[in-house]
């Protein structure tokens, strides 16, 4: 067809070649999502505490982050960790701490929307009832911001694995590398791609069918 | 370590500085998310539009179908497909530079975020906006041209700077083929100079600056394009 052939992909190229790549990228999307969700709900909520140094240094840091490109950050990241840490480092490591580091931005706005979304009765509510800051947050306050905003960091996590395939900047080994290796091995460069781009399409094309799914679930219990 | 910004003075081994490389870079970076971001807007504003006709359910599927097409695929993906699928499927793209592959692939990636914006824009309007139109006798186009689409196009300006912003950013994935952009000049001028940290810290700082950029030239057309007395979203507030 149209003078390609995607039949030389087959069973055995895609354990040798590509699920590795497949992995990592799953690993790297799944440990930047919970990782980024943690220190992004940390930044929202040093934005939204008043005091004002945490306040501005969260904010800095957020839109620093949030002004520059990911390719970039990525290689700034793999410039720079070997430098604080004495020693060489591997791309797949690099890219992981990049990925937190980078999300935890892009979550952190998710996450303060989703506090400002829970009326302050709710915070009265909790401080009539004796509860600590701390108290206050876990309790009551996240777990609501965090349900309502469900949806919303579903999507980024999407967005989130999609941009996994820019560790191409620093050549770590993801699904796109696995592919681009194998069409490359075999001199079938043009359906490799090809394949990859049927791979992330149906992937990120059933998650967000689920995540449509699920939108329509909670409006519903709501 | 020491600092050493007398690096872009030096000899790059053509007989230019790497400043006057970042500077040259930093122009392939403008004219690349330029000419990508006219190609997004111009088709984003159309598949959005055409996503919200009434009794068009197979154009509206269509539009649909391109939104998923290109937005459930990485950027970086979509650019290698232009780049080396398509001139081998379509041979008449073979002479085509690859400057312009880079701004399809950017371009009709950005044309999905942008129609989703504009489609959203187009339902948050008032149901009454519509009829009215249509109470006035005016044709769909009409109704579109003088009543939708001036509304919507206000409601979705805080959306369409940050993807406008978005794009800026992204045109740096353009380095995968070789486009002589701030990324690339980043990746080599650091390899043949290893004065990596002033190289990014000056090629971030262009990027920062071109993206503060683009935010103040949508404010002023927000500011510019404002109605008395109708509350637009992310305004802060009309009158």
């Amino acid at each position: 067809m149209l003078g390609l052939d995607l039949a030389f992909i087959n069973w055995d190229i895609l354990q040798k070649f590509v699920l590795g790549g497949f992995v990592f990228s799953i690993e790297l999307t799944v440990i930047a999502t919970l990782g980024g969700i943690f220190f992004g709900t940390l930044l929202a909520l040093m934005r939204l505490s008043g005091k004002r140094a945490l306040t501005a240094s969260a904010t800095f840091y957020v839109n620093g982050m949030r002004s520059v490109p990911l390719v970039m950050v990525i290689l700034w990241f793999y410039l720079l960790i070997p430098f604080v840490i004495g020693k060489p480092i591997g791309a797949e490591v690099s890219a992981i701490i990049t990925f937190i580091a980078f999300e935890a931005a892009y979550f952190s706005e998710i996450m303060r929307a989703g506090i400002q979304s829970i009326p302050r009765g709710q915070v009265f509510a909790g401080q009539a009832l004796g509860m600590t800051y701390a108290q206050n947050m876990r309790l009551i306050i996240l777990p609501q911001a965090f349900r309502n905003m469900l949806p919303v960091l579903l999507t980024q996590t999407i967005i989130l694995f999609q941009d996994t395939s820019l560790v191409y900047a620093i050549g770590a080994y993801d699904l796109l590398k696995g592919f681009t290796n194998a069409g490359k091995i075999y001199g079938r460069p043009e359906e490799a791609y090809l394949m990859a781009a049927v791979v992330y399409f149906v992937i990120c094309f059933a998650l967000s069918w689920g995540v449509k799914r699920l939108q329509a679930k909670i409006a519903i219990v709501r | 370590m020491t600092w050493d910004w007398q690096v872009f003075l030096q000899d790059d081994g053509s007989g230019r500085t790497y400043l006057e490389w970042m500077l040259e870079a930093w122009r392939w970076t403008l004219a690349v998310a330029g000419t990508s971001w006219l190609v997004a807007m111009v088709v984003g504003a159309l598949v959005g539009t055409l996503r919200t006709l009434p009794e068009r359910p197979v154009l509206v599927r269509l539009a649909n179908a391109w939104v998923e097409l290109f937005r459930n695929i990485p950027l970086l993906v979509q650019i290698f497909l232009w780049y080396f699928v398509v001139p081998k499927i379509i041979p008449a793209f073979q002479q085509v530079p690859g400057f312009v592959l880079v701004v399809f692939g950017l371009g009709f990636f950005t044309s999905a975020r942008i129609a989703e914006q504009f489609r959203a824009g187009i339902q948050a309007l008032p149901r009454g906006q519509r009829y009215a139109a249509m109470a006035m006798g005016f044709t769909t186009w009409q109704s579109y041209r003088y009543v939708i689409l001036p509304m919507a196009f206000r409601i979705i300006l805080p959306p369409l700077t940050s993807e406008s912003m978005n794009l800026l950013k992204n045109s740096s994935v353009a380095f995968a083929v070789s486009i002589a952009e701030l990324t690339m000049f980043a990746m080599q001028a650091q390899e043949e100079t290893s004065r990596g940290v002033e190289i990014y810290l000056a090629v971030t700082a262009l990027y920062a600056a071109s993206a503060f950029a683009v935010n103040r030239v949508f404010a002023f057309i927000e500011k510019k394009m404002r109605i008395p007395g109708f509350i637009v979203a992310g305004t802060g507030g009309g009158h």
